[in-house]
Order: structure tokens, then C-alpha cells, then sequence
């Protein structure tokens, strides 16, 4: 995951594996730059085709362990995990807004809230299950992650008893088996 | 489906006058943000959906297009509105700016 | 339809004003910061809904693209600007 770009390449001259890894993220790199070309321009000319494929093959060369690094065998599995833990979130985004809206608008509003800070440690190992869950974690209305570092150390803003309550619990769970970690 | 499409429209518009109106209200700015960022990026979502909805009623594959332009916008407003927080909240953090709590209004 | 999306896009610059109060009167930096950034968000449609009533909408989604990436560069390069600032714990409220 930390390795930088001469890493990568001196590593592809060594195995064939190591190749055939760093040449699949450079796949996919290569057409989902395409695919962006294509939504944004919205032109079929052979021409205008033609340069978006030099273009993203030139930026899926020089940084297709940016953006996919480290392809791993289970990857395309988390993947479509991660898209069917994207529904949830949503649902649980509305939920929580209208709970908050509700807040907004209550007249005793210095009543109902309560701010703290809490502080929870998980065992969740990658950087990018940590970044999906403090990012998860600040969409979810009523509470924002405050620091969350490589240990897995959470320092999470709430704004009332309610929403700090509901924290490490499904989310968590749903984030861990999202990118297959323990809890 | 025009119905569909106006109650999209003021759904977004309900969501953003929560957050305007949670702006102006809360006592504090960490409180001020949770409305702040999250409000609005709900809100963008239901008026995206409305009006990309709006603009596939005659179709073509240049309105599709179209659409999935749009809902770029919204997977970019997903991405960037919980990190644009986060930076504000460090911000704050590291100049030592203390959170509102109930105990320091009763006393 | 068209007068309906007229009247969402004044009722977006109504909001706008509320947000604006925050971003004039609000007691610190980061307040401002947090005004700067709603009135941006509102920004993002109000340019769809401007696309939508000139019937240019092609044109407009890629302007509001732009806004959406340059909104959120200027809130994170503001933040991390003040990071370092004296000043902002003078300007505290705490009553």
C-alpha cells in the first residue's frame, strides 16, 4: 500500500505476478478515466475520442497505483459489497436529517442538544475501511468526526445523547464486513 | 411527472431552509456545522434527483448524459462535504476553541 | 414550469441570505467559513436551475461542476490556512 512508484516498477521487472497486478490497476484506472472523458465531454468525433485515449492512457501511466493501489484477489468482492453498503447509508443519511431537522426547528432547541465529545477505538486496520467510516460517520447527521488515526482511534463530535448513543454500533459492524476485517 | 419532479424540488428546498435556519440558531460552530454540511448536501441531492428527472422527460442519449453529469455533481458533494467538515472541525480543534455544553449555561 | 423553477431559484437566494448574516456577523473566522461554504452549496443549484430556465443546460452542468470542485478547494484551503493563525481565540464567544 506504501509503496511509492520506483517500488512498483522495479518490482514489475522481478515477478510476473507483481506485473500482472500493477497492469490491472492500470486497466482499470485506464477505463474508468475513459468513462469520465466520455460523460464529461458528451462528443463522439473519432478525434475527440482519440485524444481522451491518449490523455487517460498517459494519466492511467503515471498513476495507476493512486487511485487502485495494491490490487488485491477479493477486490471486485468488496467492491460490489461497498455497493450494496451504499443503499443503507442513504437510508440511514434520511433518517438521521429528518431528526435533525427536527432539532432545527424546535423552539427549546438549547434544550434538546447536547454536545460531547466521545472517544471509541476500533480495530479496523486499512486505511481506506477507516476513511469509508469517519467519512460514514460525518454524512450521518448529528455527529462529526473530529480525528480518526491509523490506530483506529475515533474522536467523534455528537450532538445530543440520541445520535452519540447509536455510534459504534452497526456502522461499525457494516464497515468491517464491508472490507472483511475483524471487529 | 411533473408532481414527481416539484416534490423533489421542494423537498431540496424544505431541506435547505433547515440548514439555513439550523445556521442562524445553534449556539455554537461545532453545532453549527452538523446542519451546515449535512443539511445541504442532502438538500442537493433531492434537487438533483428532481431535476435530472425533469430533463430525461424527453428522451435521448444526450439527456442521459446529461443526467449522469448531474449526478456527478452529487457523488462529488458526497466525497468532498464530509472532508470540507473535517477540515473545518481540525481547524477549530487546533486553535483550542472550546464546545458549548448545557452545564456552562446553568451555572 | 418555468415560473415554478423561477420560484425556487428566489427562494434558494432568500436562503442565501441567511446564510450571509453568518458569513458577515459571525463571531469567528471558522463561522464564516461555515456561511462561505452553505451559500456555496446553495450556488451549485441555483447555476442548474439558471442552466434549466435559459434552456442551456449543457453549458450550465459544466459550470456548476467547476463551482462545486472550486467551492470545496477554497473552504480546504481556507481551513488549512487558519490553522496556523493567532487570533482566532481572541475572537472566542464563550459566555
Amino acid at each position: 500500500m506504501t509503496d511509492s512508484n520506483n517500488n512498483v516498477a522495479k518490482k514489475v521487472g522481478d515477478t510476473r505476478a507483481a506485473f500482472f497486478k500493477s497492469f490491472f490497476s492500470f486497466l482499470i484506472t485506464f477505463v474508468f478515466m475513459f468513462l469520465s472523458w466520455i460523460v464529461l465531454s458528451g462528443k463522439f468525433d473519432p478525434l475527440l475520442l482519440w485524444l481522451g485515449g491518449i490523455s487517460s492512457f498517459f494519466v492511467a501511466y503515471y498513476f495507476y497505483d493512486l487511485l487502485f493501489p495494491a490490487m488485491e484477489p477479493g477486490y471486485g468482492k468488496v467492491f460490489f459489497r461497498f455497493i450494496s453498503y451504499v443503499p443503507w447509508l442513504i437510508w440511514e443519511i434520511i433518517k438521521a436529517n429528518f431528526h435533525l431537522l427536527y432539532l432545527a426547528f424546535h423552539p427549546q432547541m438549547k434544550d434538546l442538544i447536547d454536545p460531547h465529545i466521545i472517544t471509541f477505538k476500533t480495530n479496523l486496520k486499512s486505511d481506506i475501511a477507516i476513511t469509508t467510516l469517519a467519512n460514514s460517520i460525518t454524512l450521518t447527521p448529528g455527529t462529526i468526526t473530529v480525528t480518526a488515526d491509523s490506530d483506529g482511534v475515533f474522536r467523534v463530535h455528537a450532538i445530543d445523547r440520541e445520535s452519540a448513543d447509536a455510534l459504534p454500533g452497526t456502522m461499525l459492524k457494516k464497515v468491517a464486513k464491508v472490507f472483511g476485517e475483524k471487529i | 411527472m411533473d408532481i414527481i419532479v416539484i416534490l423533489f424540488l421542494v423537498i431540496g428546498l424544505f431541506f435547505f431552509l433547515g440548514g439555513a435556519v439550523g445556521i442562524i440558531r445553534m449556539p455554537d460552530f461545532y453545532t453549527r456545522l452538523h446542519p451546515a454540511g449535512k443539511l445541504d448536501t442532502l438538500g442537493i441531492f433531492a434537487m438533483v434527483t428532481g431535476l435530472s428527472l425533469y430533463n430525461l422527460q424527453h428522451f435521448s442519449f444526450e439527456a442521459l448524459l446529461l443526467s449522469a453529469k448531474m449526478f456527478l455533481i452529487v457523488f462529488f458533494v458526497f466525497l468532498s462535504s464530509p472532508t470540507a467538515t473535517h477540515s473545518i472541525v481540525d481547524a477549530g480543534m487546533r486553535a483550542g476553541l472550546r464546545h458549548w455544553t448545557k452545564k456552562k449555561r446553568r451555572g | 414550469m418555468s415560473t415554478f423553477f423561477l420560484s425556487i431559484a428566489l427562494g434558494l437566494l432568500f436562503l442565501m441570505l441567511f446564510s450571509m448574516y453568518r458569513a458577515l456577523f459571525g463571531p469567528t473566522v471558522l463561522d464564516r467559513l461555515i456561511g462561505v461554504n452553505a451559500i456555496g452549496s446553495k450556488t451549485v443549484i441555483l447555476l442548474l436551475l439558471i442552466g434549466f430556465l435559459y434552456e442551456r443546460v449543457d453549458m450550465f452542468v459544466d459550470i456548476a461542476l467547476a463551482y462545486a470542485f472550486l467551492n470545496f478547494v477554497a473552504v480546504l484551503a481556507a481551513s488549512r490556512y487558519f490553522h496556523k493563525r493567532k487570533g482566532l481565540y481572541e475572537e472566542s464567544f464563550m459566555d
